[in-house]
């Protein structure tokens, strides 16, 4: 839930970021944003397009540099000169809109890649590993082949495998389905709802509210760059509190 | 048919062409040689270069700006009679194909340096961020993921710029380069007859047509687009 700052960390959350601000140039993005996620839960981040929902999840791995605010995982300060953020960004798997797999490897170089510069695994282990993964996502009898010669959804099953390979406390995922034809949309979330029954953390900026109603345990409104409403996620269709997140699920749901 | 036989006797001597046959065709090793040097070093030091302009540091992309527009603006000669005339005064002494090495070397530097930075640049940022988001370092990213898109974005360009700043290697022949070009050229003052200068045309046909033709298959494979 959002909290006053400070009485976070005794409650155990595994990934705290604390009035996050972030500007572009004359625009601030962020204004000051609290996101906390407990293991295991799957949290969804909903609003309109240019809410600041893809900057808040580039914020928590540093892909973008928060201007301001606090940022922890498992209690590690991922702000902090001393952190190695390349060491904590291993354990935030992150999952992209166009899914970005690389074009020129394999599905299987695809997922070992990191295993083996960020890992340095063997490649034999990185393989056993990442062919492990492709299991999990349906996608091991893909391994040799290139992701220009599949379709956005096997791509993204891809992509997620990719993260994780890398066994991560918690994925934050960018609209991992709005790319896709819609019929490609269900196999995508199927291996979402497999991965929260497996008890994996997720932060999802997505507009499938179906999806969301059905999977989440908890929704974060944003809009303009601030928490508008957060709650459960039958709280917040049923019951919103305000007036404009009420407005909001009433025009996504159609 | 008096005008005809002079030009075969001045062109396709074959009498000429045996006795300066072997000194024409050592020229040709001195070619493939330089050509080799130039080739590795100019293409190696262009791909270093617009890697460091990915750092984005001021203090390293304004000397790489200035050394690759100097570089391209530049005719290959000026280069190469200013490095051998020129350095002496200043007390260095460089053999001329050294000469001739530097200076095709830094020209390709330069034109490779724009074809690989153009290549990085046309990768899309969602490469970037993906290699990140694993925990990859700025530089496991930019070698393993985004300089062999670059690389492949980069290759029909290159391969033109690479044939026709390497046929500069005649110019070799202005400051005693023993190249193709420069051996032929002695064969004919020696010679009063210009059938090694045929002969070094025939040469240079035969080293850069197959370039050439490969240019021409792998701009064919990759104008296909989709990687």
């Amino acid at each position: 839930m959002l909290t006053p700052t400070g009485t976070a960390t005794a409650q155990g959350f595994l990934l705290e970021a604390l009035q996050i601000r972030k500007t572009f140039g004359q625009t601030e993005v962020l204004k000051g944003v609290d996101l906390q996620v407990k293991a295991g839960e799957l949290v969804f981040l909903i609003g309109p397009s240019g809410s600041g929902k893809s900057t808040l999840l580039r914020c928590c791995n540093r892909l973008e540099e928060p201007d301001s605010g606090t940022l922890r995982l498992d209690g590690t300060d991922l702000l902090a000169k001393a952190t190695d953020i390349n060491q904590m960004r291993r354990k935030i798997g992150m999952v992209f809109q166009s899914f970005n797999l690389y074009p020129h490897l394999t599905v299987l170089g695809n997922v070992t890649l990191a295993l083996r510069q960020v890992m340095k695994m063997t490649r034999a282990d990185a393989e056993a590993r990442a062919l492990e993964n492709l299991e999990l996502v349906g996608m091991v009898e893909k391994a040799a082949a290139y992701p220009a010669q599949l379709s956005g959804g096997l791509q993204q099953r891809v992509g997620i495998a990719r993260s994780l390979a890398l066994q991560p406390m918690l994925i934050l995922m960018d609209e991992p389905t709005s790319a896709l034809d819609p019929e490609l949309v269900e196999s995508v979330l199927a291996v979402i709802k497999a991965l929260r029954d497996r008890g994996m953390t997720m932060v999802i900026a997505s507009h499938e509210m179906n999806f969301a109603r059905q999977a989440a345990d908890r929704v974060v409104f944003l809009e303009g760059g601030q928490v508008v409403e957060a709650g459960s996620a039958e709280q917040m269709f049923t019951a919103a509190q305000h007036e404009r997140t009420r407005q909001f699920l009433r025009q996504a749901r159609h | 048919m008096e005008s005809w036989e002079r030009f075969v006797f001045t062109f396709f001597n074959a009498e000429v062409a045996a006795r300066y046959w072997p000194q024409v065709l050592e020229g040709l090793w001195v070619t493939i040689f330089a050509g080799v040097a130039v080739v590795i070093t100019g293409i190696t030091l262009g791909m270093l270069l617009a890697a460091a302009r990915t750092l984005g540091w001021k203090a390293l992309n304004v000397p790489i700006l200035i050394f690759v527009d100097v570089f391209r603006a530049l005719p290959p000669l000026a280069i190469i009679l200013v490095l051998f005339f020129g350095l002496p005064n200043v007390g260095i002494v460089l053999p001329s194909l050294v000469v001739l090495w530097i200076a095709l070397g830094a020209v390709l530097a330069a034109f490779s340096e724009e074809v690989f930075w153009a290549g990085i640049t046309s990768v899309p940022p969602g490469q970037w961020m993906a290699a990140r988001s694993t925990g990859m370092t700025f530089g496991q990213t930019l070698f393993m993921v985004v300089m062999p898109q670059a690389v492949r974005l980069a290759i029909p360009p290159l391969t033109n710029r690479t044939i026709s700043i390497t046929k500069n290697l005649a110019l070799g022949s202005a400051i005693g380069v023993s190249e193709i070009l420069g051996q032929a050229n002695s064969a004919l003052s020696m010679s009063s007859n210009a059938t090694p200068l045929t002969m070094g045309a025939f040469l240079y046909v035969v080293v850069f047509a197959p370039l050439i033709m490969a240019s021409r298959l792998l701009e064919r494979r990759y104008s296909w687009g989709n990687h």
